[in-house]
């Protein structure tokens, strides 16, 4: 088939061409990857194109990129599935990392971040003579993190990073998840803390980019959620976050239904005056466009079912 | 010029095994690595970890016969002790260090079947034990906050007055040359797949490491040794672990037969890789293949074992054939995957020049000899990393000062500089396929004499072809054509050493199998074959050596 390939253009060294797409037009096997037709450009036609590549077989993590917008493993992304009818397609370098050349990106805030969360297990006390015991079940839970491969995938398409890069990011916070949640290791409650700070996972915003774009099923949006839950369980309860979790199930529990302004306050906090007082233009502009929420939110009438499926549910845990 | 006590060049398991030792015991310890540690090709282990714990009945002396058969009894046995009696050890440090081993319903490690041998003693994760355990090392580099070179070249070793002093580096993010200096150097640069095409093997398994040592006068050893594994995709070369038949998976010809049941009665589809790949290209020869492949069928182990102890494996199959395992055999042929041979060391990771070590896939202590059993290839990396960092660290007290020129940076320079220079010329990737395509014709699962000799003077015509290599890209920054073209050397001299030494086999044994000499001849051949580039000619000089035996006589191999 033919295969038409657009490649953004970069190299320190001769400025002229940056971020200009350059097109390749290639006759390939219609089982082609996105990688076989870079390494064919590479190969046979342009050598100065610069691109990490080496298992071939999504398991070293080196080929990240953005397809057509959406950060991909460029081994496991075949041409035909990205250009259904033989259209172009794009391919750029990942996002939220500056650019070394082409499609190579300087990958030192992802291990920044990685090493941030204390990335290795700490058990307590002397090891045993033996394996520590442990079920296979949560080592098997364990592998679906220890499948990432660190491609960088979810990192390039964090829209949060994009605008704070305090942010931790959903590799490194999967990685902690790993920790926290192994039976081996005997920080959780610190290292849940420490996660509980700015930057960590009260600071996801749940665009699922993350779940979407990460190549071997890691989900790191559901390890951060997951580790929300295990946070309040271990007593970290007074953050926004935590508060606005705690708010909105309770009044949802009681009313039946959202009950806005309360939650704006509960989030920020009963006693946190600044912070009230910073909420209060919003309040007269949402007043003046008529969307203020009522005071006093209103109650369904179905509010005694909805009651009896969180306690069903909070029973069953 | 940068100085440490040790450099380990290459990060994979034995790499970053060597590493973590060296820094805890406070040695100023250094790894260079021309990818990111976790890129490195150890991530591609995927079947598991073979040790035999005597907690559960295992018994080490059982899992050292079946390597030393497996090895068709080339191995040295001491060294096969070694590896055997400190793999329990090993395996627990690991889990130790947080590799999310699979369990049984004690909770206690979990075991599968693997080739080769009787006992279930390889432990594994899922189908990724050697990205799990490659991720979890690298956790301890960062704990032991080893100081990393990353994404630099080794372009050449300094070697002074027959000593190892350390090596000239290229940063590739700078394009500049660096010495650095080093008491001892431990060699972990890791495989040598791109000699072959196809190859089961990262693009980057260049034999960088086989070829500095080569070019160091450091002997290879039983370099003809290239594993063939009985199950790769035929449409890319992409591995297919061990672990589906370890689990209980068949391989079938085009008549629906289980062939293995007539060539390995007793051990069927889990004899040694060698027989079994042996055994399918038989079978294809002589008309019962599907297009060049056999087919290997889970189906009859149900979807969940498929999904939860073959994970990866349904994703590969999924990714490049479109086929869900656990519906549907999988078409698969044997394809080049591991290096039996390679620098000759003793048990320590020393090599025959002083201050040069080697482990890992790159070394040959020698455990493998002419198969290697799966399984035991990532054991062999972290037992011997460890050991090699001890005996390099010991080394260093007592190495002495060397010289602080820099005569080989000078002269490295000047030949890169010449091949960015040269305008136009051979493109090293086309001058790469037509050896490793060669390789693949004539030095793989059946071989020979005329086929090696056709293969031997190719490598010899690409040799001096290679003076004719040009670069499109002239830059700094990022030259990846450069290193290709720097790599290409590498694969060239590691081919030559393979031809020299296959040529001289003049018998079968384990993975060399000769059809115009089919019988293993332990009179004339239970030896070495020893490999060094002649500093006088360049030319491949052999030597041969004895096979240590301890304990087990040889006896013909029967699976």
């Amino acid at each position: 088939m033919q295969a038409t390939v657009r490649i953004r253009r970069f190299n320190p060294e001769q400025p002229a061409n940056n971020g200009k797409f350059q097109e390749f037009k290639l006759d390939v096997p219609d089982s082609t990857t996105v990688l076989d037709a870079l390494i064919k450009v590479r190969e046979d036609v342009d050598g100065t194109l610069g691109v990490r590549c080496s298992c071939r077989a999504s398991i070293c993590g080196s080929c990240g990129m953005r397809v057509n917008g959406q950060a991909k493993l460029a081994c496991k992304t075949k041409i035909a599935d990205v250009s259904r009818h033989g259209e172009p397609i794009t391919v750029e370098p990942m996002g939220n990392m500056p650019v070394v050349k082409d499609l190579i990106t300087d990958m030192k805030v992802f291990w920044d971040k990685l090493r941030q969360v204390e990335p290795y297990l700490q058990p307590e006390g002397p090891a045993p003579k033996g394996e520590y015991i442990a079920s296979d079940e949560s080592m098997n839970h364990l592998v679906g993190v220890m499948n990432c491969i660190m491609c960088g995938a979810c990192v390039s398409d964090c829209t949060v990073l994009a605008v704070d890069k305090n942010f931790i990011a959903p590799a490194a916070l999967a990685k902690a998840y790993r920790f926290v949640a192994d039976p081996r290791d005997s920080r959780t409650s610190q290292r849940l803390g420490v996660l509980n700070e700015s930057g960590g996972v009260w600071d996801c915003v749940r665009c699922m980019y993350c779940v979407e774009v990460c190549p071997k099923g890691v989900a790191p949006m559901e390890r951060i959620m997951k580790m929300r839950d295990l946070a309040m369980e271990a007593g970290y309860n007074n953050t926004p976050g935590a508060r606005h979790t705690e708010s909105f199930a309770s009044s949802v529990k009681s009313d039946g239904l959202l009950n806005e302004t309360k939650l704006a306050i509960d989030s920020t906090g009963i006693f946190n005056i600044p912070g009230q007082l910073a909420q209060a233009p919003v309040a007269v502009r949402a007043l003046l466009r008529g969307k203020l929420p009522p005071l006093f939110g209103h109650k369904i009438k179905a509010r005694k079912q909805i009651k009896r499926v969180f306690e069903k549910v909070e029973g069953q845990e | 010029m940068f100085e440490h006590d040790v450099l380990i060049i290459g990060a994979g398991l034995a790499g970053m095994r060597a590493a973590v030792e060296a820094v805890n015991r406070g040695a100023n310890a250094a790894v260079i690595t021309k990818v990111h540690p976790v890129r490195s090709h150890s991530n591609a282990a995927q079947g598991g970890i073979n040790a035999a714990l005597t907690d559960r009945g295992d018994d080490w002396t059982d899992h050292a016969l079946e390597t030393v058969r497996g090895s068709d009894y080339l191995a040295d046995q001491d060294a096969v002790e070694v590896m055997c009696s400190e793999a329990g050890a090993a395996l627990i440090e690991l889990e130790h260090m947080g590799v999310v081993f699979s369990r049984d319903e004690h909770g206690k490690l979990g075991t599968r079947r693997f080739g080769g041998q009787k006992a279930a003693r390889t432990f594994f994760v899922g189908a990724i034990t050697g990205q799990a355990i490659l991720h979890v090392l690298y956790e301890q580099l960062i704990k032991a906050n080893v100081r990393v070179y990353e994404e630099w070249f080794v372009t050449s070793l300094i070697v002074e007055d027959g000593v190892c002093r350390g090596a000239v580096t290229l940063d590739i993010r700078t394009g500049e040359l660096h010495t650095i200096r080093a008491k001892a150097v431990i060699n972990c640069a890791g495989g040598a797949g791109r000699v072959y095409e196809p190859s089961t093997n990262a693009l980057i398994c260049t034999g960088d490491g086989y070829a500095l040592a080569y070019r160091a006068g450091a002997p290879l050893m039983d370099m003809e040794m290239v594993q063939y594994h009985p199950t790769t995709l035929a449409s890319n070369g992409v591995l297919i672990s061990e672990a589906a038949r370890g689990e209980g998976g068949y391989l079938l010809n085009s008549k629906g037969d289980r062939f293995m049941l007539r060539y390995a009665p007793e051990y069927k589809e889990l004899a040694s890789r060698d027989v079994v790949s042996r055994s399918e290209q038989t079978e294809i020869n002589e008309g019962r293949g599907i297009d060049g492949t056999v087919l290997l069928d889970v189906r009859h182990l149900g979807r969940k074992v498929v999904e939860e102890k073959l994970g990866y494996l349904q994703e590969v199959a999924h990714d490049f054939m479109g086929i869900d395992l656990a519906e549907q055999p999988i078409p698969v042929r044997p394809g080049m995957h591991y290096m039996m041979g390679g620098i000759k060391t003793d048990i320590n990771g020393a090599t025959s020049v002083p201050g040069l070590y080697a482990a890992g896939e790159v070394a040959n202590v020698s455990v493998h000899g002419g198969n290697r059993l799966g399984a035991n290839s990532l054991l062999d990396t972290v037992v011997f990393g460890r050991r090699s960092a001890l005996a390099a660290i010991e080394y260093g007290k007592s190495a002495g000062a060397g010289s602080r020129n820099e005569d080989l940076l000078a002269s490295e320079k000047k030949r890169i500089q010449a091949l960015l220079d040269r305008p136009k010329g051979l493109r090293s990737a086309s001058v790469r396929r037509e050896l490793a395509e060669t390789m693949h014709s004539h030095v793989a699962v059946f071989r020979d004499q005329q086929g090696m000799e056709r293969a031997a003077a190719k490598v010899k015509e690409l040799k001096r072809a290679y003076g004719k290599v040009a670069v499109d890209d002239k830059g700094k920054v990022f030259n990846t054509d450069l290193i290709f073209a720097l790599e290409l050397r590498n694969v060239i001299d590691t081919a030559e050493a393979i031809c020299a030494s296959a040529l001289t086999r003049k018998e079968s044994r384990g993975a060399h199998y000769r059809v115009d000499m089919k019988k293993r001849d332990d009179a004339n051949w239970l030896k070495h074959i020893l490999v060094r580039q002649s500093a006088a000619d360049g030319d491949p000089k052999i030597d041969t050596a004895p096979v240590t035996i301890t304990r087990w006589q040889p006896v013909e191999r029967k699976y």
